[in-house]
């Protein structure tokens, strides 16, 4: 559809004129005229709504919310078409089979033998081999090899020695979905581990012989304690309506030596629900700090952030200060106990602050134990109510560890914002379906590429500059304070304002920091080649052989501060009295921007967009760009006049 | 860019040809000039009740006049104690931290701030007009204004000996009245008048611009923290008294030592320079969004946390930038 607008979010008056296309895999938006033809692409999985607005003289607006919280504004000239451009969205957005998903025709040109090797970069069984597993107390079973027990579970479990098979699956009965208490994480140094299930089938009354006797076993794998906590991390209230249901939670008197607690985090319907109303605050133009702070206290949002990260804290401390073991659950044990567990772990074990054991976390905690990624995640059309932004929760607690601890990750901030992005992109195989039966069944791995070997191949761009493996934030745990005053969570517009460049540090300390390192990385080895000349110089001298010195070839030194991102310095919008200013000051030119480093230089800024402009569908790395600081090539100039607009009303 | 106290037009509109004249003058050449007044219109209106007033539209027609509104000085304080108790509340709950935080207006103040700033830059820099800034006495909010303003348009004011100047300049020599301002912070049990901790908010100002600018000021925040120490309790005079008259009657000079002369020694200033500082000769327009502007937990949750994590990352890219 040609002359279609593309509006900016936060200045109605920065529009640009251009035609949008319709793929089988994205909208794309390309800007007329201009030599550098600018263009948006946005692939249809992270769509998460359309919305046709009233018609306005210009013409019909048309509002695109994505999953990764880039919002595109659209304004066709026909009612028709933007009719049917609505219709053709709602569809092509809410696929019904898997192979309807991008992954299955993404091709990044790579051989079968490399997308073999990119499936095995991570093996979970050398993870737990690395926990010290198997050993006196845990083993591997396969009692679930064919799914028989439990079909959201992985076929190979880790369980307490002393657990037999029919412990296994006479406990199994008694947990909601089947799901038996399992191995999360093993503490080699003391014995105590991190377990977990979903929630008893106890009803009022009911007991099962066996599954008591589940929770001796992961008791008596721990000799350094005699008791277990068991946290279940609903609220109170939640948990006792459930027990009407037939389902519940663990009685003190009937499992003996354990210590019961309730953690309190709300459910995924709150958390959708939340979510919503944070997003509601970034969308408004123009607010007030009250606006600001007022609403994200209202969304609830950061309370929530806080609750799961308060629980991982609580049960790293049981487990490393303690000794002692605890078994996690909350309804199903798919969402919450995922959470915690994997916050729990890496603030226990400083190789889930590595890029590969964070990688690995993922794999083990939300993956492999069935977490359900299409249902939350909306791969397929589905049921609205089981959406829910749990696995971006967990990402954020992480975000908020790394401003607080900023040498403990060998990662940045990118990093996470990319595989969020990934996982609702189903560019890659790796999240699809809601267990690992469904992917194994739908051969994923032969017919798809694994995230972790794109990632893992980038991840220059991934570094956290200040990490060191010999620090002493990463040596040891990590135990946050948990009170607000002393622990302050930020409100994360890295990820919720990400395509507002306007928004974030002009200047990324990250990047400059990388180019440094890079530089003096190049100056080594050319103080190497240097130092060995001399030597071979010396030498010939000595044996009174004169050698012409050459000239030297001198390796540029990296332009440490990159420039040309207008974006960096443009004035916002600071007042509603003044008529329009030019937009250019005649001091000024074209040299209008501050420093901002390395953009430029490093390959992928943001998803993958840097990488090539082909405009086929299948084509590498496609995600989306767009003008409005879309995130990607770096000569966007968005904010330039996103901020001049508002500033004068 | 001129800064100054309201008009004594007072109920009766009177006019001074003299000061028309005086910033007139200041005019370029077929250009409008721009009065930034820090009060809301509606202030400046009652203001002429007591004698004062602002500029009529009729005896300085070249001159647009907007208002940009800063809270008073005394409201300010209350704004501050708010915010402090806020921080020491040691409760593990969530939601009334950021209702106390939001309730006490400190980072609506801090956007009010920076928007006059940014605006009177944005004249002088974008339009390239002459700017007047006042508010009721001129020596609080107009100072804050015009002194952040130049730190945005001007580079000089980013370098640690501009930003002694800037300070001198836009703040000692202005006659921002320290000894009322900076008698007791936040914890003091009378209720002082004067009280106002309106220095601080330019700091905390300053703090934000450099968070969203790391690259572009030769110092480091611990500077800042140096300066707001001593504007409270000093071993030296710098920042006693109340403006220059009454430094020079107290012989200040001659009786106390000045700060600057001692942090800028070459073993002092090496603790408050920048690693990552790159000169640039450029604008720098800070984001006033409510998503951009933080609390400054190196000031207000200083004494809550272990800095030991944050000095351990400082130390790194100190390590990182010496090495190579």
């Amino acid at each position: 559809v040609e002359n279609v607008w593309l509006l900016d979010r936060l200045s109605s008056r920065k529009a640009a004129l251009g035609t949008l296309y319709l793929t089988a895999t994205h909208v794309i938006f390309v800007e007329n005229g201009s030599e550098t033809r600018k263009e948006t692409w946005v692939l249809h999985s992270q769509i998460s709504s359309v919305e046709k607005q009233a018609t306005t003289a210009t013409g019909c607006p048309l509002l695109i919310r994505c999953k990764n919280f880039q919002v595109i504004q659209l304004v066709i000239p026909q009612e028709r078409d933007c009719h049917d451009i609505y219709i053709s969205l709602i569809r092509l957005t809410r696929p019904v089979k898997y192979e309807e998903l991008y992954c299955f025709s993404f091709n990044p040109k790579l051989d079968k033998e490399e997308r073999e090797q990119g499936w095995k970069l991570l093996d979970l069984n050398e993870e737990y081999n690395r926990m010290g597993i198997p050993n006196n107390y845990w083993q591997i079973s396969d009692v679930n090899r064919d799914y028989r027990v439990c079909d959201s579970y992985p076929t190979e479990v880790y369980v307490p020695k002393s657990a037999t098979a029919h412990i296994i699956v006479g406990s199994s009965k008694f947990r909601s979905r089947r799901r038996f208490p399992a191995l999360s994480y093993y503490c080699k140094d003391n014995n105590a581990s991190i377990c977990r299930s979903s929630q008893p089938l106890s009803g009022f009354s009911a007991r099962c012989l066996e599954d008591e006797q589940m929770l001796q076993a992961i008791r008596k794998a721990n000799p350094g304690s005699d008791f277990i906590y068991v946290v279940d991390t609903r609220p109170k209230l939640n948990a006792m309506a459930n027990r009407a249901a037939g389902k519940g939670y663990e009685n003190e008197d009937n499992y003996s030596n354990i210590k019961f607690q309730f953690i309190g985090i709300e459910n995924i319907h709150v958390m959708r629900s939340s979510l919503q109303k944070m997003l509601e605050v970034c969308e408004l133009k123009s607010p007030s700090m009250s606006d600001f702070l007022w609403g994200l206290e209202n969304s609830g949002w950061l309370k929530h952030i806080k609750a799961i990260m308060d629980a991982g804290i609580f049960i790293a401390k049981a487990v490393a200060e303690e000794g002692v073991s605890v078994l996690v659950h909350c309804s199903d044990g798919w969402d919450r106990t995922a959470q915690v567990c994997s916050v729990a772990s890496l603030l226990l074990d400083p190789y889930y602050r590595t890029m590969k054991g964070f990688m690995v976390l993922i794999e083990k905690d939300w993956v492999s134990f069935g977490h359900k990624f299409n249902h939350r995640y909306g791969n397929l059309d589905g049921d609205p109510k089981e959406i829910s932004p749990v696995i971006d929760q967990f990402i954020e607690c992480i975000w908020q560890l790394m401003e607080q601890f900023p040498c403990a990750f060998e990662f940045n901030e990118r990093f996470l914002i990319h595989i969020q992005h990934h996982i609702y992109s189903c560019q890659f195989g790796n999240f699809l379906c809601n267990s690992q039966k469904e992917r194994r069944e739908l051969k994923i791995q032969e017919r798809t590429y694994s995230l972790w070997a794109h990632l893992w191949k980038n991840r220059a761009d991934y570094l956290n500059p200040l990490y060191r493996s010999d620090h002493s934030q990463t040596q040891r745990a990590l135990y946050p304070q948990m009170a607000p005053c002393n622990f302050l969570y930020k409100f994360w517009s890295g990820m919720y304002n990400r395509f507002e460049k306007g928004l974030h540090p002009r200047q990324s300390v990250t990047d400059y920091l990388m180019a440094v390192k890079e530089e003096t990385q190049q100056l080594e080895e050319e103080l190497e080649v240097l130092a060995e000349r001399l030597a071979n110089l010396q030498k010939s001298q000595l044996n009174d052989n004169p050698v012409k010195s050459k000239q030297q070839e001198r390796s540029k030194p990296l332009g440490l501060s990159t420039s040309n991102n207008s974006l960096a310095n443009t004035p916002q919008e600071y007042s509603n009295d003044l008529k329009s200013f030019p937009s250019r000051s005649p001091s000024q030119g074209d040299e209008d921007s501050a420093l901002i480093l390395t953009q430029d230089n490093l390959k992928s800024s943001d998803p993958d967009l840097s990488a090539n402009s082909d405009q086929e569908s299948g084509v590498e790395d496609l995600s989306c760009r767009s003008p409005s600081g879309g995130g990607c090539l770096p000569s966007e100039d968005s904010g330039k006049d996103s901020d001049e607009a508002i500033f004068l009303a | 860019m001129m800064r100054s106290s309201q008009p004594l037009t007072g109920t009766n509109g009177r006019r001074c040809k003299e000061d028309e004249k005086l910033i007139n003058a200041t005019l370029r050449p077929g250009k409008r000039g721009y009065i930034i007044d820090t009060r809301s219109l509606a202030v400046a209106q009652q203001a002429r009740a007591k004698g004062g007033g602002f500029e009529q539209e009729a005896h300085y027609p070249q001159w647009r006049r907007i208002h940009k509104c800063i809270e008073r000085f005394n409201i300010l304080q209350e704004s501050l104690i708010k915010l402090v108790e806020a921080c020491n509340d040691q409760s593990h709950n969530m939601d009334r931290w950021l209702s106390k935080l939001e309730a006490s207006n400190w980072l609506t103040h801090i956007k009010e701030i920076l928007t006059a700033a940014c605006l009177a830059a944005q004249c002088i820099d974008r339009e390239g007009a002459s700017v007047l800034v006042h508010g009721t006495e001129g020596t609080d909010s107009t100072l804050q204004v015009t002194s952040l303003a130049q730190i945005i348009l001007d580079p000089r004011c980013r370098t640690i000996r501009g930003f002694e100047s800037l300070v001198v300049r836009e703040w000692l020599q202005a006659g921002h009245p320290f000894q009322q301002r900076c008698a007791q912070s936040a914890y003091s049990n009378s209720k002082q008048k004067w009280e106002a901790p309106v220095f601080l908010l330019f700091l905390d100002c300053v703090w934000q611009i450099l968070r969203q600018f790391p690259c572009s000021f030769e110092f480091n925040e611990q500077f800042l923290l140096l300066l707001l120490e001593h504007a409270y309790a000093s071993q030296f005079g710098t920042f006693l008294g109340n403006n220059e008259s009454e430094r020079s009657k107290l012989k200040l000079p001659q009786k106390t030592m000045s700060l600057w002369s001692w942090v800028n020694r070459a073993e002092e200033l090496s603790k408050f320079q920048n690693p990552l500082f790159e000169a640039n000769s450029l604008v720098i327009w800070p984001s006033v969004a409510p998503q951009s502007l933080q609390l400054w937990e190196g000031v207000f949750l200083r004494w809550n946390r272990p800095s030991k994590f944050l000095d351990e990352a400082q130390e790194e890219m100190i390590n990182i930038i010496k090495y190579n």
